[in-house]
């Protein structure tokens, strides 16, 4: 197991980038430590398969160095750095059982029979494969290919990361939802460092430790999963985590608060004075969860914003009211038991969790 | 449930039975007529039941033909199928090669079969030929008309630099097919290039080198056209193989009862091989998944 330094590594598929839309991977510096599970979460194209395959070997970074403990493998082929990787999409040998192809990565560096037995049948029970052993892999199903992948990554105790490429992708939800926790569990009992590529927020929140938000070649935000929810250091990551994400909207700083079409937001002193030393684009966020809506009676006199409410969606455990004031739309979750009178509302922002942004980072 | 009878659909079939029949039932039943009659002209004709193919069966220059066939078929296998993999193996994957390989490699297939033929014929002659010439430069008593070992190497270099390309080209078809997570995975589990061959490429290319197998088999089973214009099928009866020693029959001696007889029997035995090939193949295929 190893520690992962990052060592202003930085990627680009053109032979001679000029400007940073040719970079797949813009400059980065980032020390992962030793038995962490860290989430790469991301929209497709983000780069974070791009990062990945560089952590792996499968492709060398155009600059910058990658460290395993702080020896420089930047230049070596994937099978001298010591890893295990799975892949999206199972890859299996059609033609081995299924013990030999868990076994296969064992043998082909040179582990001794008895050892090789040992660790297939502890792999094989932790997914549940002990009983399909014997079986021609060749004539599974998706999910259990899959699995066969993932044990294949597991098998080798020896490895300095084990990398995972969204391997839920072909697994059905339950098995998913499983496979998932069993990872966990490998992960809380050996403790190997863990890099898990997904661009579901459910699989990374639940998996990592820290995770790593990257958006268009760019590492966003590196933290735990309470830090993205709770301070989302760049507006991607508050539209990105949560669900709904945050409501982000443009506003103008004046007269001590923010105008969001001449509707006044009170802001604490903290607020202003960050705000008051940038320039660029200001936008105000807040998550759903951190805004009250007030109706009916409650709504006379109280202090707020005036919104319109366009619908409620009822979620079972929770509402989602969708309210509108000037060209803003805003999302509000609500406790099950609230209800919503009439057609309009009072929202009050609740300053703590009010942040502002210029040019998409976090001010405060 | 009442099942809806309505036999208007079999008009829908008709035009497919007329051009099966034309171009394959029709001809087919000729030479069955053929090979029970001893026939003279359209009105004298006698029904002599199996004797052709009894006649035929027991000739033993067929024997022979059909010996130096199997034995011509099998080299052609057995040099083609593994020197066709290897090439695949070692054609480009990306880049301007990749199409300059296709179209080399395409080339000989391409060309007409008595062009080959005549090609060959042309370069193997040690007065006029490159290739004769070179071979009896080197010391090498080099005569495809005249040694029937010389002929016989002539005829199979041909067959492998005519149809080698298919096999090739099929094999990467085969190879192009894998995703590149496989080779991806195999590094990081640490295989050797033998058991990324053994283990990825080879079953990867199974269905195309059924195909390949079967159509090499079946093609050069049936060669005639190739060793006709070089050799004529000598010297001697050297070079004869089957298709040669019917049209002979046929043609030149106008035994049509026999030669019809002989197409029948030369026609199940391809048949059968494929079929039997085929079933076991496949049969095989299944029983690993079970």
């Amino acid at each position: 197991m190893a520690r992962i330094d990052l060592k202003s590594l930085a990627h680009s598929y053109f032979p001679d980038p000029k400007s940073d839309e040719d970079y797949a991977l813009r400059r980065m510096e980032h020390v992962w430590e030793d038995g962490g599970a860290y989430a790469l979460l991301g929209p497709s194209g983000c780069g974070k398969t791009t990062l990945l395959n560089i952590i792996s070997g499968l492709l060398t970074p155009s600059h910058g160095q990658v460290l395993f403990d702080g020896k420089d493998v930047t230049h070596l082929a994937p099978e001298d750095r010591n890893i295990a990787q799975v892949f999206q999409f199972p890859v299996i040998y059609d033609t081995m059982t299924v013990y030999e192809n868990l076994a296969f990565p064992l043998r082909n560096r040179g582990v001794d029979e008895k050892r090789v037995d040992a660790r297939v049948r502890e792999i094989a029970g932790m997914l549940d494969l002990t009983g399909k052993l014997k079986q021609k892999a060749r004539g599974l199903g998706a999910d259990e290919k899959q699995t066969i992948s993932l044990g294949r990554g597991l098998v080798r105790d020896d490895v300095s990361a084990i990398l995972f490429d969204e391997p839920l992708t072909v697994i059905d939800p339950h098995l998913k939802w499983v496979l998932r926790r069993k990872l966990k569990e490998i992960h809380n009992k050996l403790r190997p460092t863990m890099v898990y590529v997904t661009h579901d927020q459910v699989e990374a929140l639940t998996f990592a430790d820290k995770v790593v938000v990257m958006y268009g070649g760019k590492v966003v935000q590196l933290g735990t999963p309470q830090e993205l929810f709770e301070n989302p250091a760049h507006t991607f990551v508050g539209y990105f985590i949560g669900s709904p994400g945050m409501n982000i909207m443009d506003c103008k700083i004046d007269d001590g608060a923010a105008w969001i079409d001449g509707q006044r937001i009170g802001l604490s002193d903290r607020h202003l004075d960050a705000v008051s030393k940038q320039s660029g684009k200001i936008e105000l966020g807040i998550r759903p969860e951190f805004l009250t809506l007030e109706t009916g009676t409650a709504a006379k006199g109280a202090d707020g914003v005036e919104v319109n409410i366009i619908k409620v969606e009822d979620l079972g455990q929770y509402k989602i009211a969708t309210t509108r004031f000037g060209a803003s739309e805003i999302k509000v979750k609500l406790g099950e038991d609230e209800q919503v009178i009439g057609q309009s509302g009072i929202l009050r922002f609740a300053p703590e969790w009010t942040k502002l942004y210029a040019d998409s980072q976090l001010v405060a | 449930m009442n099942k809806i009878t309505n036999n208007k659909a079999w008009f829908l079939v008709l035009p497919v039975f007329f051009i099966v029949a034309i171009s394959a039932i029709i001809p087919l039943m000729t030479v069955v007529n053929y090979s029970v009659q001893d026939i003279f002209d359209p009105q004298t004709r006698f029904f002599v039941g199996t004797e052709w193919f009894e006649q035929v069966l027991g000739d033993s220059r067929l024997h022979d033909a059909l010996i130096r066939q199997i034995i011509y078929t099998l080299s052609v296998l057995f040099i083609e199928i593994p020197l066709g993999i290897a090439v695949a193996l070692t054609l480009p994957r990306k880049g301007w090669g990749v199409s300059a390989s296709m179209v080399l490699l395409a080339l000989p297939l391409l060309i007409p079969w008595n062009v080959v033929g005549t090609i060959w014929q042309i370069f193997g002659r040690a007065d006029i030929g490159l290739g004769g010439y070179v071979i009896n430069l080197l010391g090498i008593d080099y005569n495809y008309s005249q040694n029937p070992m010389d002929a016989w190497v002539t005829v199979l270099v041909m067959d492998v630099w005519h149809w080698t390309s298919l096999i090739v080209l099929l094999c990467y078809a085969g190879l192009r097919s894998i995703p590149d997570a496989y080779y991806q995975a195999a590094k990081i589990d640490g295989a050797s290039r033998w058991a990324v061959f053994r283990f990825i490429q080879l079953p990867k290319m199974q269905s195309v080198l059924v195909i390949g197998v079967l159509l090499r088999f079946m093609d050069s089973f049936m060669i005639y056209t190739e060793p006709f214009v070089l050799t004529g099928g000598g010297p001697g009866n050297a070079t004869t193989f089957l298709s040669q020693f019917l049209t002979r029959m046929a043609v030149g001696q106008f035994d049509l009862g026999p030669a019809a007889a002989f197409s029948l029997v030369y026609f199940l035995i391809i048949l059968l091989v494929c079929w039997v090939f085929y079933t076991v193949v496949m049969n095989a295929g299944k029983r690993e998944e079970q």
